[in-house]
């Protein structure tokens, strides 16, 4: 990270330029709008000084053709600036590019703890590979945290209770403050940490060095069999079957359909009452306060690899 | 220029001088006088804690204060500031003295829900200031779920019961504000002669009578939460903590509003004055508050677009957010047309109202930024935001009511400010405004976080930056308390109209008498009739 | 005469008609600070009825429907005497008028009586959140968190009825001292505002609270 003066910070990401642009579109507006109020109010100030012997100049008060035109004018850019805004945000906020890399995050006061897919536990720091989309999966141990990346353009709020996604693409090999940016108490502003962005090989290596036993999926499944779930779900008509769930569309005893997306999945485990299948009796117990929240990414991440559907349905 | 009379003229000042003829007093000039004492008190406690945050952000370290003192100092700093300094600030103060004088009318419609108001208010403070000697509350002037409710120590329901308590004052000044313009205008005073103080300070009460009780309720939730953990907003209990954003910020967006309206209004009567012109636009300029009252109680969910909110509603919300803008746009270009071919004076208040104008167009411009979602994503909960709401907060409500101050100052006291002194004042808050905040803006931009007690070195030129530019600022501010209190003694005695004005409030003395108008005027002119009024008697 | 002296101007006033018409129309503004006060306990309530739609129906089912029925065709009644009163005031009946304000009075006790007794209830099993709270069946939090929007929601309407007697005594005793006649019963028409305000209130959470599946 460098420590030279400057104004914007470095774009690292496939969409940090996206955004840069916006900003500076923006910026073009206020420096038109503010330099024009600006220029107007100076020359009526200078031309329009109080003299001696001051005459009404006639003028008239109001036009509303001109308000029109100030109305309209407005207006429109700010649509620009809508679609711009809304469009760039619905490509950060909505699916990541398939065949991302799935990464979960546990925000607690003070520290994030990550889980790489394979295994790799780390605290504070977060290692991705450039030029390869990664969607974080992150929920909070205690409080609202925000998981920030300025050199990324990305922020989402980390929230206790529930799942929230983000992704994005490094594209340039760095480290990377990542900052919490909800304030969550007392060290708030030493929840900071690093994302480290490595190219493709180097990011192999990293991951072959930190080699663990267990994937997390394996990890979950583990624990699956250990707290024997599968004494039901692995039961005909006892309980829904695990294979190919994830992604697919399930219909309740109520008559809904939802999706079968991680929060699902971990609000199923917690409330198992909330959301029952269809065709099912409501006899699961609940496990609420039984497993951390990296238990439950595990479980997550077990079930899904258990034939996944994609989000779409195919 | 007006010589002392030989006899003492009476007036709402010098009527009666015994403590309990103000501590009980239904005049609403001394009320607004009595907020006037209560609200700087507050504006100085919460000044104070800002300086201390400025100076401990000097350094990238944490070494001035520990974590947790700076975490309740920008706590106490944002709920002082917002519910304590700037909500009452010129409604209670430049509302409560000239509504009526405005109107034609003798007093409010209910002179003791008035003065109760002024109690209440003073009671939310009390509150306030026991929570604060008794270590304050660390959970930011948002009180977000669940922090606030469940990890929080402090004195977080004390706190809040200080702004619920608060809230009602509000609520009990917007009431007064409703009926008394309905009701109370003087003959010939109808809706679109009124001055635009009046329409400014109209809409802000729908505001409050609307948006206010939602706050109480969701200050409520959190008591109830934090007293008996039930699960309002606990997830492990079924809650959920995203429902309190919804519910605070449904109030404390329009909130912002309740702040800025009031000055717009201040705004709309210096910059005619001081041009001697009609202005320009009125009805667009009286509906703009109107409008901008009304789609502000439809953006709420723009604080909310990285909170998990869906993508949909973030959208209408954003699309909601811009049109929010135009109206305020609307009021810059009608006042800048409003100058043109205007006969103009550069007295201490008309350089307030263009501080503000130049200021608040850049932060509501700003504002855009943050409606463009993809730009918030990036600088929500940074220093950007920081800036934008001080450009509006301080460089446009601050400024409209230190302008307002200053313009009234002659009615209010019967006394001339020093000139020369507040000119100087008026730049030293400009320049040092600009210098403490402007900075800001990149410094959100380059993903500095709020609410941080340290931070990475590269920050560390900006930062200083500002501090020195908040040192200027506090001298700005502390040169008017200054001279405005020596003027009460040795200022030169004004006449009614010392600026020229048009506005019913100048014609009767200065100061007024107890009940206003020797006898109910009669309205026949539109507003700003400067074409037709006498001349300035006072040349700054 | 009280009752001259009583209806004189206020000084701001210009007229009784200003002053009547003010009166009113600062009654309606507070109400709807008031519709605003409840609406969000609406909101909260809303908001978890549709995510807990079992929960919540389930938590209905420890109220009692026929006390709240109860309640609501005695606060109904009140609303009906509280007009009475009115119009008695607006036509200088003295005797009517302390007799309905009286009435509205003691119907608004019953009313808070029946729901003393509910909330006794509820603390004798055990179903009040955060005090006294043990509930085995199914969809524990969310029947928790029924019973505290239903305890939040009547608690607050009850608050605002125990106030409203208040205001009735006040005007029951200026009554009886011959301050109201056809010239002056402001006071009267405003607080009855405010009673029907606080009937209809009721109106909505009865069906909300006692009425789910």
């Amino acid at each position: 990270m460098e420590s030279y003066f400057r104004l914007f910070p470095e774009q690292a990401s496939t969409i940090a330029g996206r955004v840069d642009g916006l900003y500076a579109f923006l910026i073009g507006v206020t420096v038109f709008f503010a330099g024009l109020i600006f220029l107007l109010l100076l020359s009526f100030l200078l031309k329009y000084r109080r003299r001696p012997g001051h005459i009404h100049l006639p003028h008239r008060e109001g036009n509303n053709w001109l308000e029109a035109v100030w109305i309209l004018i407005p207006l429109a850019l700010t649509m620009v600036i809508f679609v711009w805004g809304a469009r760039l945000y619905a490509t950060v906020m909505l699916d990541p590019p398939a065949g991302a890399l799935e990464v979960y995050a546990v925000g607690k006061q003070w520290m994030w703890k990550f889980q790489h897919p394979d295994g790799q536990r780390e605290i504070d720091e977060l290692h991705v590979p450039v030029g390869h989309p990664v969607q974080m999966t992150m929920t909070s141990q205690d409080v609202i945290h925000s998981f920030f990346v300025p050199a990324f353009r990305i922020k989402m709020d980390v929230v206790p209770g529930r799942y929230t996604t983000i992704w994005f693409e490094a594209s340039k090999p760095g480290v990377y403050h990542l900052f919490c940016a909800e304030y969550c108490g007392t060290a708030h502003s030493g929840m900071h940490g690093r994302v480290v962005a490595l190219p493709p090989t180097q990011y192999q290596e990293w991951l072959s060095s930190n080699r663990v036993v267990e994937s997390m999926a394996s990890t979950g499944a583990r624990i699956f069999q250990q707290m024997g779930c599968g004494s039901c779900h692995d039961a005909e008509g006892l309980a829904p079957p695990m294979a190919g769930v994830f992604g697919s569309s399930v219909t309740l005893a109520s008559g809904d359909r939802v999706l079968a997306d991680e929060g699902y999945i971990r609000e199923s485990i917690l409330d198992p009452r909330a959301k029952i299948v269809a065709g099912y009796a409501p006899i699961m117990p609940t496990f609420q306060g039984q497993f951390s929240e990296e238990e439950l990414s595990q479980l997550v991440a077990y079930i899904k690899s258990l034939g996944k559907q994609s989000a779409d349905g195919s | 220029m007006e010589t002392a009379p030989a006899t003492r003229r009476e007036h709402y000042l010098n009527v009666n001088y015994s403590p309990t003829s103000w501590l009980l007093t239904t005049d609403h000039k001394r009320i607004a006088l009595l907020y006037l004492i209560s609200i700087t008190f507050f504006f100085f406690v919460g000044g104070a804690a800002a300086t201390v945050l400025r100076l401990e952000l000097m350094t990238p370290q944490g070494d001035l204060v520990q974590s947790e003192t700076y975490n309740i100092l920008f706590t106490m700093h944002g709920i002082i500031m917002i519910f304590f300094f700037l909500i009452p600030s010129i409604p209670a103060v430049l509302g409560n003295f000239l509504v009526p004088l405005m109107i034609g009318a003798r007093d409010l419609a209910f002179p003791r829900l008035n003065l109760l108001s002024w109690y209440v208010f003073n009671l939310g403070g009390l509150c306030t200031i026991i929570a604060i000697a008794g270590g304050g509350v660390d959970t930011g002037w948002t009180f977000y779920t669940p922090y606030s409710t469940t990890y929080a120590n402090g004195y977080v329901i004390l706190t809040a019961l200080g702004v619920f308590i608060a809230g009602f004052s509000s609520i009990l000044t917007a009431l007064n504000f409703i009926v008394t313009i309905h009701t109370m205008r003087a003959p010939g005073l109808t809706w679109f002669r009124l001055p635009l103080f009046i329409w400014a300070h109209y809409a802000t009460s729908i505001i409050i009578i609307l948006g206010t009780p939602v706050l109480a309720i969701a200050i409520a939730l959190v008591a109830v939460e934090r007293l008996f953990h039930v699960g309002i907003f606990d997830p492990a209990l079924g809650g959920d903590p995203v429902l309190f954003q919804h519910l605070f910020w449904f109030y404390s967006h329009p909130a912002v509003y309740i702040m800025v309206l009031p000055s717009m209004g201040v705004v709309s009567e210096l910059i005619t004055c001081f041009a001697r012109k009609r202005i320009f636009g009125y009805t667009f300029i009286a509906l703009s508050s109107i409008a901008i009252a009304v789609l502000g109680f439809f953006v709420w969910g723009h604080h909310m677009f990285v909170s998990s909110q869906s993508v949909y509603a973030s959208m209408v919300f954003s699309f909601l957010s811009m049109l929010v803008a135009i109206p305020s746009a609307v009021k810059v270009f009608n006042w800048t047309a409003t100058l043109y071919k205007g006969s103009i004076a550069y007295d201490a208040p008309l350089l307030y109202a263009l501080g503000f104008i130049g200021l608040f167009t850049i932060g509501g411009l700003t504002g855009l930024f943050l409606a463009a979602l993809a730009i918030d994503v990036h600088v929500h909960d940074t220093y950007f935001v920081v800036a934008h709401f001080h450009y509006i907060m301080v460089g446009g409500t601050v400024m409209g009511y230190l302008g307002g101050i200053h313009y009234w100052w002659p009615k209010i006291s019967g006394r001339l400010y020093p000139e020369g002194w507040a000119k100087f004042a008026a730049l030293m808050v400009f320049v040092g405004f600009n210098l403490t905040f402007f900075p800001q803006f990149v410094l959100g931009y380059l993903g500095m976080p709020r609410r941080y007690h340290a931070y990475p070195d590269e920050f560390q030129v900006l930062h200083v930056m500002s501090s020195a530019g908040a040192s200027i600022l506090a001298v700005g501010y502390l040169v008017p308390l200054v001279y405005l209190l020596w003027s009460l003694r040795y200022g030169a005695l004004a006449g009614p109209n010392p600026w020229g004005a048009t506005g019913l409030e100048w014609q009767t003395p200065s100061p007024p008498p107890t009940d206003n108008f020797a006898a109910t005027p009669v309205v026949t002119q539109p507003p700003y009739a400067y074409d037709t009024q006498e001349e300035a008697t006072h040349v700054g | 005469m009280l009752a001259e002296r009583r209806s004189a101007l206020a000084h701001q006033f210009d007229d009784p008609a200003q002053q009547h018409e003010a009166s009113s129309l600062g009654m309606w503004a507070f109400l709807l600070t008031e519709i605003m006060l409840f609406g969000g306990l609406f909101v909260g309530y809303t908001v978890y009825r549709t995510a807990y739609p079992a929960g919540f129906i389930a938590g209905s089912q420890h109220l009692d429907v026929l006390l709240g029925t109860l309640n609501t065709a005695i606060l109904i009644s009140s609303s009906l005497t509280m007009a009475l009163s009115v119009h008695a005031a607006q036509v200088g009946h003295r005797q009517l008028l302390i007799r309905f304000l009286l009435l509205t009075m003691l119907l608004g006790l019953v009313f808070l009586g029946i729901k003393g007794y509910e909330y006794w209830h509820k603390y004798h099993e055990s179903l009040v959140p955060g005090i006294r709270f043990s509930y085995d069946g199914p969809y524990q939090s969310q029947v928790q968190l029924f019973l505290v929007f239903y305890f939040l929601m009547t608690g607050l309407h009850a608050l605002h009825m125990v106030i409203g007697l208040g205001l009735l005594a006040i005007l029951a005793v200026l009554a009886w001292r011959g301050v109201f006649s056809p010239a002056y019963s402001t006071p009267v028409e405003i607080i009855g505002l405010y009673w029907h305000f606080v009937d209809i209130v009721w109106i909505f959470l009865y069906p909300l609270l006692y009425l789910l599946g």
